[in-house]
């Protein structure tokens, strides 16, 4: 499968996204985002604090998965220099943010992933890494990343949308459920997801399909069970997250007929309480150019910071910064649905 | 084309209260505590559902199951073995009635 980018599909083009993403405000009747903040008194929705450095180092992935919201896939070339990573790391110096969040594509693709983590870590920042699992097995220049992510306490969070190959394998590629399955046995050889360890392997859970998740809990163990009892693995926590309908989602929810319908489902299950908690309040997003962003969906659509605030990682300001407004638009409900959804689950606990 | 079923109906579920309010509250409120955690799980009471909106052949919960069920992290094949056990109660309760014909038929015959 390739990508959208390169299909030359015209949901490639952020602007004809989010001329969708309103269209659908003005067909359905759905009330507009901005408007639902309004009403309940949250508009403008402002930053809390700047507590996560989220870094995508790039669109390269060795996978093509169907819901991608980056549309990353091995045809995509876009990557983040190691000049722009330099100023990400004077960022992380000097602005005593503790937590680098590194993803993708696929981080590891980067040429410069592991200086970056590398140097990260010698920071005393905490590092995520958001690891897609097959890239592990993906050549033999990886197969020692759980050595090296062992080495560095990277923390990690790989989704597996499901417990069975089936399902997993339609939203990922053929072979991918057990691939991943191999890959967490490499990464629970060297002490991932054994609580004693103190090294974290968290899953991530997202609908196969244009449904939303309920209950990450009891998903948790689900997961758990299964994957244990079938294939003698662990893992530490399950974040259930909701698909956003933007990029290969949004082509597959349009392509299936499920477009409005799924909108509709999003509204209704708009939820005041997940508002506090969004990722947004407390997480700048770096994009491999090192344009900033208030998450990675925003990034995907090319909805930067807002225009008061320097656009670029080389005039980060956190003065400036951390009590932003944040930009919003209709794909925001997929955050604000049900127990919401964030890069750590759900949100309402 | 029309039919007896309209599936944006399932949206209108909650104006049955249009027309009698105090029982469809508590309609709502006792259907809410039936499927709510207690001594099965919700996931198991949603297979549940499904099985029966198929014995009792209702195309709006099949909708509505279908999804929660999925929803709740159910497999396919999950949710077909509970499909199985409403089919298998539907014709098996067909044929225990067999036992009544045959009683009736040896009774009749020499």
């Amino acid at each position: 499968m390739k990508s959208l980018l390169a299909q030359h599909h015209e949901l490639s083009d952020s602007g004809r996204q989010l001329q969708l993403l309103d269209n659908v405000v003005y067909a359905s009747g759905i009330t507009s985002f901005r408007q639902k903040l309004d009403t309940l008194g949250f508009y403008p929705l402002k930053s809390t604090a700047v507590e996560i450095l989220q870094v995508n180092i790039g669109k390269m992935c060795n996978q093509t998965c169907r819901h991608c919201h980056v549309d990353a896939g091995p045809d995509r070339r876009e990557i983040m220099t190691r000049e722009t990573m330099e100023q990400c790391l004077q960022v992380l110096q000097t602005s005593a943010i503790p937590i680098v969040d590194i993803t993708g594509g696929a981080p590891e693709m980067n040429p410069h992933f592991r200086w970056f983590v590398e140097q990260c870590s010698s920071l005393g920042v905490k590092v995520m890494n958001r690891c897609n699992l097959t890239i592990i097995l993906a050549n033999k220049n990886y197969h020692d990343l759980p050595e090296f992510f062992a080495r560095h306490k990277v923390e990690l969070v790989s989704s597996l949308p499901f417990y069975n190959a089936d399902r997993t394998d339609r939203q990922r590629g053929e072979g991918v459920f057990d691939t991943s399955v191999k890959a967490i046995q490499m990464l629970n050889a060297v002490g991932y997801g054994k609580e004693e360890s103190g090294l974290i392997l968290n899953l991530v859970y997202n609908p196969g399909g244009a449904f939303l998740s309920t209950g990450q809990q009891v998903l948790e163990s689900q997961f758990k069970k299964v994957l244990h009892d079938q294939y003698a693995v662990v893992f530490n926590n399950l974040f259930t997250i909701t698909n956003m309908p933007i990029s290969r989602f949004l082509d597959y929810l349009v392509s299936s007929g499920n477009y409005e319908s799924y909108m509709e489902k999003l509204q209704a299950a708009f939820n005041p309480a997940t508002i506090n908690g969004l990722m947004c309040r407390n997480t700048i997003s770096v994009g491999w150019d090192g344009h900033l962003y208030d998450c990675d969906f925003n990034q995907m659509l090319d909805l930067k910071i807002g225009s008061n605030h320097a656009h670029h990682i080389s005039h980060f300001n956190m003065t400036d910064l951390k009590h932003r407004e944040i930009i919003i638009s209709q794909h925001c409900y997929g955050c604000t649905a049900g127990a919401g959804s964030s890069c750590g689950g759900e949100v309402v606990k | 084309m029309k039919t007896y079923y309209n599936p944006d109906d399932l949206k209108k579920f909650g104006d049955i209260a249009d027309f009698d309010k105090p029982l469809a509250d508590q309609f709502f409120r006792w259907y809410g505590d039936v499927f709510s955690e207690g001594a099965l799980t919700a996931r198991e009471k949603s297979l549940i559902a499904l099985a029966v909106a198929h014995a009792v052949q209702c195309p709006y919960c099949i909708e509505a199951y279908t999804e929660d069920t999925l929803a709740k992290g159910c497999s396919e094949e999950q949710m077909m073995e509970a499909v199985h056990v409403a089919a298998a109660i539907r014709g098996g309760s067909s044929l225990v009635h067999a036992t009544q014909m045959m009683n009736k038929a040896k009774a009749l015959t020499m």
